[in-house]
């Protein structure tokens, strides 16, 4: 395997497990309320750029630390001021209102922290440092990456299938109407789901940082991969949703190496549309039930 | 244990329950029947918070239950079995039940669940056996028997089932009446919605007959059995023409 | 008394012209060339009230079909051709009379195609980019359809941010005017602004008759009851997928052509035009304007796209219709005209109280 295959292998599998959190947290929020959060990937953004202001007091651990629980916070906020409070809204209404909130927050962070591209310092040594497997040079912070994204899949996995908070959250997606009459919290249930996707999709954001910097604007664009990832892998199944953002994160790498680098998010979305085009029923059924 | 009175409610325009009155008291069985769109499943609906009603109140045990959440009024004791199962599909059946039992978490009351799981299972062997399989997976008469093993799980003292017999089987329907029958006898009130008014009144001490939206009559479950008015509405005799032939 | 869709165009252009004549009066005639821009971004906004309105579709990548539409017409007229006069496409070109020879900046001549050609080549581009996209997608959930549209969207603005010979980043400059009859063009010279405006105008009047026409001819009542219940619909007979499909390839023509002509107004055209954040303006429009009313949708797009070209909403402009597209949704999802105060009041308290009262 020559040096530079390897290298866009990394890249490609780096970036796309960033897009299987991503994909993983639309399939949580999606499942638990029929809403696609257009915010998504504002999540990661908001965990990147809370951390870096963050290392600047504190050690990366707790920055990174206090960077997730903040934009858990920010995800409860969305959820409680924008979605909880409305009665069966259409799916246009909620579009609307989650590509506003996405703005809104995108607005604020423009704001808080200019238009300065911003990064947070690599965990493990430099940006030049490498590690050396199986013949080819690896950034430490790729391993980060990958191994801090496959610890959330599996964690949030594990949590669903086996924990009681999973399944009441997985009650409560596969009929709310139920799981209210079992006298679940239906409502606190569904702040949850906003909770833990804005957790994972900031954990993400900080840990891929160092490699691919924080933007206030990086956040439309991670929540179109996202949703191809969502769309690919299957609104439900993790599993899927892991493999989806890893053959999409590869594609594109790949499809870099021969296009000029601009092109970069066309051709994810040039993919997404080419699946829409060739399975025009769509892929899944609505309201598909949490599958972990 | 139960009293609605005067309760009006409307889906926007539309009244679908005008000025109902009726009342449910401690260890009774209550059929409530009437045809497709009588508003029937509206009221229990409405009992249960699942929507609100526009005049009226609902008296649960001596409060006012009308600003008591749908969780509120399942830990006060009134669980309903919905209309179609509602079963989670995708969780297994053992899970169902164990989530029935949420309420019994709030109370403080974990150390019963376990218990009252075994017992549940006993009570219904066939859900014993697929414990673990998924929701999904049962048939319509299984289902049913999950669902009210799932409100069961929550230990109600009012028990309220949307029309049990929908979609299934007579045989199975023969059986599921007779579980309700049985945990009537075991303490539980239980408030009977059912569109097959025979079964439903064989079992209920009294009844009352809703149509469009209005109580129209109202009696012991004997009276309204033997009334003309309903042999021919409901119960699909017209006393003057069938009685040569025998009861059913 | 209900006004027929002629008498309310009618009266629209009696206040466009009115609106005309009170800036010449104040002497600020200058405020017509914000208006002009104004009147063509309507033009998509229009389209977006038909989509959105009346086929309950959402389309979030609309300002795709108008920077297809601009950077068509702007690259054909502005690509000289010379170099290339061997080859059998432009020789058959210059052959029909579609290239036209006309000077440059700096003196010297450039073959082009013909401004009307470029025009009817941009649109035919934009109508078969609505309709490859559509035809899959307008089979699918709501969400899919928005998901996709952000997708096309996002790629023109990509292609046209990262392409030299699309002007990256700059765009293109240097757009010529494009004729129209009795010696009058659409461009941006100062004597031809009252011209242009009533050019804008006239077009903007045109399609709100025609979307008028739709809306309350057959078309519109099955489009409507497509909103309101698509199954329902279906089984009655109305070909919901080929509705949906027409309107959407309507709404990008008509953004299609509002990029062709603000384009040559203009002089030029840059990949702003083709952002998310332009597309989600459009959007932001009709919701406030009210879903489903089109005169309530010009009415606002005039007053807000004008007020945000000249400025009023300083560096806060996209703050503001990220705002207003959530507020709208949240308060009045029926729009702003149809908001009554007190009955949204009542409710917003029954709803919080109800909120109060279970957190489960």
């Amino acid at each position: 395997m020559s040096a530079l295959f390897f290298q866009y292998l990394m890249a490609g599998l780096t970036y796309g497990m960033i897009y299987a959190v991503v994909g993983m947290g639309f399939n949580i929020i999606y499942n638990a309320t029929g809403v696609i959060n257009f915010a998504q990937g504002e999540f990661v953004m908001l965990g990147g750029m809370i951390a870096v202001t963050l290392v600047a007091y504190l050690p990366l651990p707790l920055a990174i630390v206090l960077a997730v629980l903040a934009t858990m916070v920010v995800g409860a906020l969305v959820e409680l001021l924008f979605i909880r409070w409305l009665t069966s809204p259409s799916v246009l209404r909620m579009i609307i209102i989650t590509v506003g909130v996405s703005i809104l927050i995108r607005e604020a962070a423009l704001l808080i922290w200019g238009q300065n591209v911003r990064a947070l310092p690599y965990f493990t040594g430099t940006e030049i440092t490498s590690l050396s497997i199986g013949g080819a040079r690896v950034s430490p912070q790729v391993v980060w990456t990958l191994a801090a994204c496959s610890a959330l899949v599996a964690l949030t996995t594990a949590f669903f299938r086996w924990s009681s908070a999973g399944k009441q959250m997985r009650a409560c997606a596969s009929n709310r109407v139920a799981a209210s009459l079992c006298g679940l919290p239906t409502r606190n249930l569904i702040t949850a789901s906003f909770v833990l996707s804005a957790g994972m999709g900031a954990l993400a954001g900080c840990v891929v940082s160092p490699i691919t910097y924080t933007q206030y604007n990086i956040g439309t664009g991670l929540a179109i991969k996202g949703f191809t990832v969502a769309i690919l892998g299957g609104l439900g199944s993790s599993l899927a949703a892991v493999t989806a953002g890893l053959v999409l994160g590869v594609f594109e790498a790949f499809a870099v190496s021969v296009l000029p680098s601009a092109y970069k998010d066309a051709v994810s979305i040039a993919l997404l549309l080419a699946i829409l085009f060739l399975r025009p029923t769509g892929l899944f059924a609505a309201r598909v039930a949490y599958r972990p | 244990m139960l009293t609605v009175r005067t309760l009006d409610v409307a889906y926007g325009a539309i009244t679908v329950l005008r000025g109902v009155s009726l009342h449910v008291k401690a260890g009774e069985v209550v059929a409530i029947v009437g045809a497709n769109g009588a508003g029937k499943t509206t009221l229990l609906k409405a009992v249960t918070g699942l929507v609100h009603p526009t005049r009226g109140d609902i008296w649960l045990g001596g409060s006012s239950i009308l600003s008591t959440g749908t969780a509120g009024i399942v830990a006060a004791g009134c669980s309903l079995v919905p209309e179609g199962r509602q079963i989670f599909g995708d969780l297994s059946v053992r899970d169902n039940l164990l989530l029935g039992g949420y309420v019994q978490y709030r109370r403080g009351k974990a150390a019963e669940v376990d218990a009252d799981l075994k017992r549940v299972l006993d009570m219904f062997p066939i859900l014993g056996k697929r414990s673990s399989q998924l929701g999904g997976t049962l048939s319509g008469g299984e289902q049913q028997m999950l669902a009210i093993g799932r409100a069961l799980m929550a230990r109600p003292t009012l028990l309220m089932l949307d029309e049990p017999s929908m979609g299934l089987a007579p045989l199975i329907v023969k059986e599921i009446f007779e579980v309700i029958s049985r945990i009537s006898k075991a303490g539980c009130t239980v408030l009977l919605v059912e569109q097959n008014a025979r079964g439903a009144l064989k079992i209920a001490s009294r009844g009352y007959v809703l149509e469009t939206g209005r109580i129209v009559l109202e009696g012991s479950a004997e009276d309204l059995l033997a009334s003309s008015e309903m042999q021919r509405a409901y119960l699909g005799r017209d006393v003057n023409v069938d009685s040569e032939r025998g009861t059913p | 008394m209900t006004i027929n869709r002629y008498g309310q165009v009618a009266i629209f252009l009696a206040c466009a012209a009115g609106l005309q004549l009170a800036a010449a009066a104040a002497g600020k005639g200058f405020l017509l060339t914000q208006l002009t821009m104004s009147a063509y971004y309507t033009l998509v906004v229009v389209g977006m009230s038909l989509l959105m309105g009346y086929a309950g579709q959402i389309s979030l990548g609309h300002a795709g079909f108008f920077a297809v539409g601009g950077y068509t017409s702007a690259v054909l007229t502005t690509l000289d051709l010379a170099p290339h006069r061997g080859s059998p496409l432009v020789a058959g070109a210059e052959r029909l009379g579609l290239l036209l020879v006309r000077p440059d900046l700096y003196g010297g001549d450039l073959l082009v195609v013909r401004p009307v050609v470029a025009c009817a080549l941009a649109i035919a581009l934009a109508l078969v980019l609505a309709v490859l996209v559509g035809i899959p997608v307008l089979k699918l959930k709501g969400h899919y359809l928005a998901m996709a549209t952000l997708g096309v969207g996002t790629i023109v603005y990509s292609v046209a941010l990262g392409t030299q010979w699309l002007g990256a980043a700059d765009g293109i400059a240097a757009v010529p005017p494009f004729p129209l009859p009795f010696g009058a063009s659409v461009s941006g010279r100062p004597d031809g602004r009252i011209v242009n405006y009533y050019v804008a105008v006239g077009l903007l009047g045109a399609a709100m008759l025609l979307a008028l026409n739709l809306v309350q001819a057959r078309v519109g009542r099955a489009l409507r009851a497509i909103h309101g219940a698509e199954d329902a619909a279906g089984a009655m007979g109305v070909d919901t997928a080929r509705l949906k499909l027409g309107t959407f390839v309507l709404s990008a023509a008509l953004a299609a052509v509002a990029g062709v002509f603000l384009t040559h107004f203009n002089g030029g055209i840059g990949p702003a035009e083709a952002s998310v954040m332009r597309s989600v303006k459009y959007m932001a429009i009709v919701a406030v304007g009210g879903i489903g009313s089109l005169w309530g949708s010009l009415g606002m797009s005039v007053a807000l796209t004008f007020l945000s070209l000249r400025g009023y909403f300083g560096v806060y402009d996209d703050v503001v219709f990220g705002a207003i597209l959530v507020g709208i949704m949240l308060f009045a999802p029926q729009g702003l005209l149809a908001l009554e105060p007190r009955r949204a009041l009542a409710a917003l308290r029954a709803r919080l109280r109800r909120a109060g009262g279970q957190a489960g």
